[in-house]
C-alpha cells in the first residue's frame, strides 16, 4: 500500500559522522556483501571483470572538497549516502503498485521485489539518488536498513545492526531509534548539531548527518601555526649546521619555513 | 533525465490519440452520427490504435511488464496509477461512442452523452500523464504550472491535425477544422515557449551545498566519485546528450509547429496537404517530448558534482 502509514513512534535510522568518516568504503563493501545474499538478493554486478563494470550499490561514499572561508587549504569530507528512510517519502506515494512501502512499526522504507514492476518512478521521486535499478532483475533496489539483520534471532544480539554500522572501523556510523529523544543516537544528534540532508525538499529524512567539527589551526598550512626558532643553544647549533650543509647558497630551512 | 524511447512514443502517440478521441467526441456532439461508416470506423481505429500502441509501448520500459496490472491499484496516491486507471476506463465510453457514432449500432440519442464522457475521460487521462511529471518536486523543469497545459495542448493540437488529415482523405475537410487545428497548434507553440522561458528564468536555488548540507562550512565541489564507472543514478538522472543540442532542438520544434500551421493553411487549397501538417505536428511533439526529458535536471545530480539545479 503506497498510502503512508500514520507516523510511527519508532523511527529506526542511521546517524553518520562526517567528522570522522575516513572514506575507507568498508561500509559500502559490507553492505554489498550482506545484501547480495539477503532481502531482495542478489545485488547484481554487470560485466564485473569487463571494461565497464557496473553494479547496484545501496550505499555509496562520495568525497567532497570544501573550501572554507579564510582557509588556504581545502578540506576533504567523506560522505556516505544511502536511503534516509524519510518520514514523508515521495518514492512510496508515487509507486503505482504498492511495491514501495513504509513500515508502520519502525518507519523502514522497503521495496517488495515480488510486486515491483520496475517502472523506476520511485527513483525519479527520490532527491537523494538513493534507489538503484537492478536491470538483471527488473526491480528497484534500495537500503533495507538490514531489516534481515536487525530482527534476526539467529544472530547474536550485538550483531543485530545494519552491516554498514558493524563494518565501520572508526565508529562513524550509528544505528538506533531516532523517534526516541532519549536514545543514544538522538542524544548524539542533539549534542553535535546533526542535520537533515536537503530539508528544502520536504521529505523529512530520518537519517541524520553530524557535521565536520571546526578545524584546528595546527592542521593548516599557516606559517604562524608552526614552531619558531626561540634562540636557544640547540637552535643556534642547528642554524650553524644548516649554514654549513647548505654551502654557498645558504638557503636557510628555518627562514623558508618562516617565509 | 534519460529519455526512454518507449515513454516518448507512449506520451506522444497516446497524447495524439486522446486528443483525436476528445475531438471526435465533440464532432459527435455537434454533428451526430459520422458522415459515413468508413470515416467513423477509420478515425476511431486510428484514435484507439494510437492509444493502445502507446499504452503497450509504455510497458516496454518496465522491468516486469507481466505485473503491469498491479499499477491500477494505487490510485489513492500515485499519478502513474491514476493514469493507468483513467486509460483503462476511457476505453469503455470510447468503444461505446465509436459503435453508436459510426453507426454500427443505431442509437443516435446516445451519441452526445457518450461523446461528452469520452472527450472528458480522454482529457482526464492526458491530465494524469502530465501530473506524473508535474508532481515530481525533484525535477524543477517539470514541477511547474505549465507542464500539464503543455501536455494537454500538444495532445489536442496533434489530435486535431490527425482529424484534419483523416477528414481530407474522406473528402470531409472543412475550413473550420483547419482553423481550429491552427488555433490549437499556435496555443501549443505559445505554451511551449512560455514553458521554456519559465524553465530558463527560474532561479536554480538547489545547490550542492544545500544537498550535502556542507554549505555550513564552505563551498563544495566533488572530489571523488563513489564508483569506478557510471552508475544507474548518473545514467538515468544525468542524461546530458540532448542538453548540448537543446537550442537547436527547441528551434526545430518551433519550426515544425510553424510548418504544420502553414501546411494547414495550404490544405485549404489542396486538402491532402493536411496529411503533411499532421506529420509535421507529430514530429514536433516527438522532438518536444524528447527535450522535455533530456533537458530536465534532477536534483540528485547535485550529489554527483552538479553545482545547482
Amino acid at each position: 500500500m503506497t498510502s503512508l502509514p500514520p507516523p510511527s513512534k519508532t523511527k529506526l535510522g542511521l546517524v553518520i559522522d562526517l567528522d570522522i568518516c575516513v572514506g575507507c568504503q568498508a561500509c559500502a563493501t559490507s553492505c554489498k556483501e550482506w545484501n547480495t545474499q539477503g532481502y531482495s538478493a542478489p545485488l547484481n554486478d554487470t560485466s564485473a571483470y569487463g571494461a565497464n563494470p557496473t553494479g547496484v550499490w545501496l550505499n555509496r561514499i562520495h568525497g567532497y572538497e570544501v573550501k572554507e572561508p579564510g582557509q588556504a587549504q581545502s578540506r576533504i569530507v567523506h560522505f556516505p549516502r544511502s536511503c534516509l528512510h524519510c518520514e514523508e517519502p515521495a518514492c512510496v506515494t508515487v509507486c503505482p503498485t504498492g511495491a514501495s512501502y513504509k513500515r508502520a512499526e519502525d518507519g523502514i522504507v522497503l521495496v517488495n521485489p515480488e510486486t515491483c514492476i520496475g517502472c523506476k518512478l520511485c527513483s525519479w521521486a527520490c532527491p537523494y539518488g538513493a534507489r538503484e535499478y537492478d536491470a538483471s532483475h527488473g526491480v528497484m533496489k534500495k537500503c533495507t536498513l538490514c531489516v534481515d539483520r536487525i530482527y534476526n534471532d539467529n544472530l547474536e544480539p550485538e550483531d543485530r545492526k545494519p552491516a554498514c554500522v558493524k563494518a565501520c572501523p572508526v565508529g562513524a556510523r550509528h544505528y538506533g531509534d531516532l523517534g526516541d529523544a532519549n536514545s543514544a543516537v538522538s542524544k548524539l544528534v542533539a549534542e553535535r548539531g546533526g542535520y537533515d540532508l536537503f530539508p528544502e525538499m520536504g521529505y523529512k529524512p530520518v537519517n541524520k548527518y553530524l557535521p565536520p567539527r571546526p578545524r584546528r589551526d595546527a592542521t593548516t598550512n599557516k606559517p604562524a601555526a608552526l614552531p619558531k626558532p626561540d634562540g636557544s643553544a640547540f637552535d643556534r647549533l642547528f642554524a650553524w649546521a644548516d649554514k654549513l650543509l647548505s654551502g654557498k647558497d645558504g638557503a636557510s630551512t628555518s627562514s623558508t619555513l618562516e617565509g | 533525465m534519460h529519455p526512454a524511447y518507449s515513454v516518448i512514443l507512449f506520451t506522444t502517440a497516446s497524447g495524439a490519440g486522446y486528443g483525436l478521441l476528445a475531438l471526435l467526441g465533440l464532432v459527435g456532439i455537434n454533428h451526430g452520427q459520422a458522415s459515413s461508416l468508413a470515416f467513423g470506423l477509420v478515425s476511431m481505429v486510428i484514435a484507439l490504435g494510437l492509444i493502445t500502441v502507446g499504452l503497450l509501448s509504455s510497458t516496454f520500459h518496465l522491468g516486469h511488464p507481466e505485473r503491469a496490472w498491479r499499477a491500477l491499484t494505487q490510485w489513492r496516491t500515485s499519478w502513474l496509477s491514476r493514469e493507468g486507471v483513467a486509460a483503462v476506463f476511457t476505453y469503455i465510453p470510447a468503444l461505446l461512442f465509436g459503435l453508436v457514432w459510426s453507426g454500427l449500432i443505431d442509437a443516435p440519442q446516445w451519441i452526445a452523452p457518450l461523446g461528452a464522457i469520452t472527450a472528458v475521460m480522454a482529457m482526464v487521462t492526458v491530465f494524469t500523464t502530465g501530473m506524473i511529471y508535474a508532481s515530481l518536486r525533484t525535477v524543477r523543469a517539470w514541477n511547474q504550472p505549465l507542464t500539464v497545459p503543455v501536455y494537454l495542448a500538444f495532445g489536442l493540437a496533434t489530435g486535431a491535425a490527425l482529424l484534419a488529415a483523416i477528414a481530407s482523405v474522406f473528402g470531409r475537410f472543412q475550413g473550420f477544422l483547419a482553423g481550429a487545428t491552427i488555433v490549437l497548434l499556435v496555443i501549443a507553440l505559445l505554451l511551449k515557449v512560455l514553458y521554456w522561458r519559465a524553465v530558463d528564468t527560474a532561479p536554480r536555488t538547489h545547490t550542492i551545498e544545500k544537498a550535502t548540507g556542507l554549505g555550513r562550512i564552505g563551498l563544495v565541489s566533488q572530489w571523488e566519485v563513489p564508483h569506478t564507472s557510471a552508475n544507474y543514478v548518473q545514467t538515468e538522472m544525468g542524461y546530458a546528450v540532448a542538453r548540448k543540442h537543446a537550442r537547436k532542438l527547441r528551434s526545430i520544434t518551433l519550426l515544425l509547429l510553424a510548418a504544420a500551421v502553414l501546411l494547414m493553411l495550404l490544405a485549404l487549397i489542396a486538402p491532402f496537404i493536411a496529411i503533411l501538417a499532421a506529420v509535421a505536428s507529430l514530429a514536433a511533439a516527438v522532438t518536444e517530448r524528447w527535450l522535455f526529458f533530456a533537458e530536465a535536471q534532477h536534483v540528485s545530480t547535485l550529489f554527483y558534482g552538479e553545482k545547482a539545479a
